[in-house]
């Protein structure tokens, strides 16, 4: 069965005034349909800007090349009017702060509206009638009367799943969710998690990528995870491999830095010193080689290639995967 | 806000922390030290990485100090931004050789600005006797008069702008600080000062006092400040809730100091651009008291004055207009384009 | 027992709006007060750690502001070794400032952008050591820059030129120049990244460790809390829930905010996560301006009673720096 999504050789470069800024470095990896991908990165790792790109919502300075297949169709050079029949009807993305992802001065219900009707040409009625429903899906109790109210009379956790009905609308193959849960409190955390888990489950069809910094999140929710870091992907395989056997020592840091709540860290020994990479001046060979603590001779040269080493677990290495 | 975090909204900006490369050269020396750190907790391992990752041996036996790198702070950010904006470099330039002129007016005027040529009254563009913009009604070479005129125009505009931005940025950042009754009794005496009509005021001024050039200055400069209070009072009430100017009151930084270390190094943004922009203002205030009548007296001149006596004389002898207007017009145009160019500069992303 | 280094009892804040025309016109005279803190209490000890957390709204920006003078408490007292805060003169409290310092959550908003790194450690020298010479002043920015791990020679660069770890350690460099015996952290780590929140939450715990000062850590995150704090208090809605060594707390929590807190917190670690039975929580926040009856956390509490809404729970205490507010609390 084709792929879903299948990028390949992704490159994403924004114009500053200061200069180039390399967000995406090479990037390429598949979504299958009915999976749920984890992309795994700090800032300035470029997992957001991925997916700009995919949707074609890079910033006016952003410039993207390389190869963006969706359902088979190359995306990455359509015109602006070409992109909007896959956005919101084909693929949509929730974002992170539902202060900002929801205008202020429109309801609820002409915003999660104005999709379908367009898309789908759907009937005032028809629309209002799936935005209730799909309020009532998403846990918002006393759904017939928030769809008349505005976003500043919901609190956050609500907005939020407000966004994630407004995504749902049009019923999209794809769904990208970009750190969906950062901005609310752990109690609302928890409840978005087990919506978008119940979301994926019912509808076989669909897939999910989430895209967070939350290692917590990502455990919980991916099938198959993505670590990203200077823009390219390092490691990906299923959720078990990464977190059990993590390979790049990228990965192996990270876990190793995350906080967590079942298990006392008594020795604070920091994994991962450094700081991240300038994205402005790549430098040559491998863009973790600053922070490893294995670097070899070759990693200054060569930036290593994302290559299988165990079934679909594959990593980015010279040390571990030559 | 109930439900939410701040956390999402730091995001962003740490994504765009990463993405401006600041300090390139911390972040390769400083990964040494990472290296160092990830060795096991031993004790008194501290201090050593302390030493090892700040001075050498050497230079600590030597007790010298590593030379500090220079910062770039955001005023410098500003004045590239500001050099790359052509139109506002250019203003810049013509204003410099406006002002150039203007300070070397006795030196460059083939004639004194007071001395009266009784056989070429209200004479045109004369070059072969270097009266190159002509004389005025009273036989004076315009040329001269316009030079000198632009002194006291120029003298004017920026004496009572820096004036009105002292009184200005100090009655308003204390009275945005303080707020509560402080502020309201502050701004409510600037609203009864503002109401109070400015014609009225001036023309008393100068009927007690006299026509005096320095009366000019009170006069507008004590207008002018009305709105730049207004404006830095704004900016303070914005500038006390941030985080840094906490910080400063959780040390024990007393308000007078915190007022003047914190509040008003970071209001100056757009009172600088209020500032350029209000100089045309004072000069055209100037223009217009001139005009009526009140401004300076004879026979030192200014812009108004010519251009009030050129108008007299406009059908029979344009020149005497066209030449004061073009200046004053060209003045406040170049002012306007740098007070644009200096708003866009000092781009509220970067502060 | 030694007097603790710093205890609070009842702590109170209100802050009063007063009532406007639409309120005067329905009749309600009086306006409204927002209680962020209403009855906090917990102490904290010489070299001692102690996490506040509580997710947003539960007053822990608050009870920073108040330790540090910043606000004032409508009830309750604040000691601060033995002494009532609001009943110190201003002298008084001036001096109070060289011991007691805060580190903010957002590490380029805490800096003043207009200000070299230099001037910025250098400023509580500046405000309580006015006598210092500047070569002295400038040495001891220099040694205290190295010591949050930054380069001295960094001392004239300005706040956007770091990055956010850096300028968290500035303002930790800033927090410690006066050799506080308590610092304040609100939030120091939310804002950064992972692998930078490591380093400097292990800055802090050397720095603890060599000057044998106290951290009132306050979080919304409880994995950063659990790796750091030697006790925790956990706050919603202005009060205080829980309280109990970070181990125990962690293990065996009592109260059902608390378990409910727990349950929510996501793990890296698949299997766990599959595993996992959340409790969730239900309803929304109560809003501050008018809190449920009785205990405020009744209207999300999955053990909620008709008691629950008639009466407070008082604390009930469990052995040693250990105690919960809720009347139905296991046996221990």
């Amino acid at each position: 069965m084709a792929p879903l999504l299948e990028v390949r050789d992704l490159h994403v470069e924004l114009s500053t005034p200061e200069g180039k800024v390399h967000a995406v470095n090479g990037t390429s990896f598949q979504l299958e349909e009915g999976e749920i991908l984890g992309v795994a990165g700090e800032s300035g790792s470029g997992k957001s800007q991925v997916f700009l790109a995919v949707m074609g919502l890079l910033a006016d300075n952003g410039r993207a090349r390389g190869s963006v297949r969706f359902q088979g169709e190359e995306l990455l050079h359509l015109s602006s009017r070409a992109m909007n029949r896959y956005r919101g009807r084909r693929m949509a993305m929730v974002f992170q702060d539902p202060m900002t992802s929801l205008n202020p001065y429109l309801k609820i219900r002409r915003q999660m509206t104005e999709g379908v009707r367009f898309h789908l040409k759907a009937t005032r009625r028809e629309a209002r009638a799936k935005a209730l429903a799909l309020l009532e899906r998403v846990g918002i109790p006393d759904a017939a009367r928030r769809l008349g109210m505005y976003p500043h009379e919901l609190s956050g956790g609500m907005r939020q799943r407000v966004t994630i009905a407004m995504a749902l609308m049009c019923e999209p193959r794809l769904l990208v969710a970009d750190e969906p849960t950062t901005a609310l409190d752990v109690t609302f955390q928890a409840q978005i998690l087990e919506l978008l888990k119940e979301l994926s489950v019912e509808d076989a069809s669909r897939s999910l990528v989430t895209i967070t910094h939350d290692m917590g999140v990502m455990a919980g929710l991916a099938h198959r995870v993505a670590v990203m870091y200077g823009g390219r992907i390092v490691e990906t395989g299923p959720v078990d491999d990464v977190f059990y056997e993590p390979l790049h020592p990228y990965t192996r840091g990270l876990l190793e830095s995350v906080p967590r709540v079942d298990a006392p860290s008594a020795d604070l020994a920091v994994a991962l010193p450094g700081q991240p990479p300038n994205l402005q001046r790549l430098p040559r060979g491998c863009l973790f080689r600053e922070r490893c603590p294995r670097p070899r001779d070759e990693c200054a040269v060569r930036s290593p290639s994302l290559l299988p080493l165990d079934g679909e677990h594959a990593v980015a290495c010279h040390e571990v995967n030559p | 806000m109930p439900g939410a975090t701040a956390k999402g909204a730091f995001a962003g900006e740490r994504a765009l922390a990463q993405w401006t490369g600041r300090g390139r050269d911390v972040m390769t020396r400083f990964s040494i030290k990472g290296i160092l750190e990830k060795a096991p907790s031993v004790p008194g391992l501290s201090k050593r990485l302390e030493a090892a990752s700040t001075l050498s041996e050497e230079q600590r036996l030597e007790d010298r100090e590593a030379p500090a790198i220079a910062g770039r702070s955001l005023w410098a950010d500003a004045r590239r931004r500001l050099a790359r904006n052509r139109m506002a470099m250019g203003a810049l330039v013509v204003l410099a050789l406006v002002g150039g002129a203007a300070l070397l007016a006795p030196w460059i005027s083939p004639h004194p600005y007071d001395e009266i040529y009784w056989d070429r009254i209200g004479s045109p563009p004369d070059w072969a006797n270097a009266h190159w913009f002509g004389t005025d009604a009273n036989g004076r070479d315009l040329f001269a008069r316009t030079l000198h005129g632009a002194r006291v125009s120029l003298a004017v505009g920026l004496l009572a702008t820096v004036v009105s931005l002292i009184i200005g940025v100090a009655y308003g950042a204390v009275a945005g600080y303080f707020g509560g009754r402080t502020d309201g009794v502050m701004m409510r005496l600037v609203d009864v000062l503002y109401s109070l009509p400015f014609m009225f005021f001036v023309i008393l001024l100068m009927v007690f006092f006299g026509r005096n050039i320095y009366l000019i200055f009170v006069a507008i400069g004590a207008v002018e400040w009305l709105t730049m209070a207004r404006i830095v009072r704004g900016q303070t009430l914005s500038v006390k809730r941030r985080e840094f100017v906490e910080a400063a009151r959780a040390l024990g930084v007393s308000s007078p100091v915190i007022i003047r270390r914190h509040i008003v190094p970071n209001v100056l943004g757009p009172v600088v651009v209020y500032a350029t922009l209000t100089v045309p203002q004072v000069i055209l205030m100037e223009s217009f008291l001139s005009f009526l009548g009140l401004g300076v007296q004879e026979p030192l001149t200014s812009w108004g004055v010519l251009i009030s006596e050129g108008a007299r004389q406009m059908e029979s002898a344009p020149w005497m207009l066209v030449f004061p207007a073009l200046f004053l017009a060209t003045t406040l145009f170049c002012f306007n384009f740098v007070g644009d160019g200096l708003r866009d500069a000092l781009d509220p992303r970067d502060r | 027992m030694t007097e603790p280094l710093l205890s609070v009892r009842d702590l109170a804040v209100h802050f009063a709006t007063k009532a406007s025309w639409a309120d005067r016109f329905k009749g309600n005279g009086g306006g409204s007060a927002v209680k962020a803190l209403d009855g906090v209490h917990f102490h904290l000890r010489e070299g001692e750690t102690l996490g506040i957390v509580g997710e947003s709204g539960c007053g822990k920006t608050t009870l920073a502001r108040a330790v540090l003078g910043l606000v004032e408490s409508s009830r309750g007292e604040i000691r601060y070794r033995g002494r009532e805060l609001s009943k110190l003169g201003r002298g008084e409290l001036h001096a109070l400032r060289r011991e007691v310092q805060m580190v903010f959550q957002d590490p380029l908003a805490s800096l003043d952008p207009r200000m070299t790194a230099g001037d910025i450690v250098a400023e509580p020298l500046k405000t309580h050591e006015p006598r210092r010479s500047r070569e002295e002043v400038r040495r001891k920015v220099r040694d205290m820059l190295a010591k949050v791990g930054l380069q001295p020679e960094m001392i004239n660069r300005y706040p956007h030129e770091f990055s956010g770890g850096q300028c968290q350690r500035i303002g930790i460099a800033r927090a410690m120049v006066l050799a506080p015996r308590l610092v304040v952290c609100d939030e120091p780590v939310s804002a950064l990244d992972v692998s930078i929140q490591a380093q400097i939450l292990r800055l802090l715990t050397e720095l603890q460790r060599e000057s044998g000062l106290s951290l009132l850590f306050i979080s919304h995150d409880l994995s950063v809390v659990r790796t750091i704090c030697h006790r925790v208090t956990v706050l919603y809605l202005g009060r205080v829930m829980e309280s109990a060594p970070c181990d125990i707390l962690y293990r065996r929590p009592r109260h059902p905010y608390t378990r409910a807190l727990l349950s929510a917190v996501p793990v890296p670690d698949p299997r766990k996560e599959r595993a996992r039975r959340r409790i969730l929580l239900k309803g929304e926040l109560p809003s501050p301006w008018d809190p449920p009856s009785g205990c405020v956390f009744r209207t999300r509490c999955f053990m909620a009673r008709p008691r629950c809404a008639a009466d407070v729970p008082l604390w009930r205490s469990a052995g040693k720096d250990r105690g919960a507010a809720c009347h139905f609390l296991p046996s221990s």
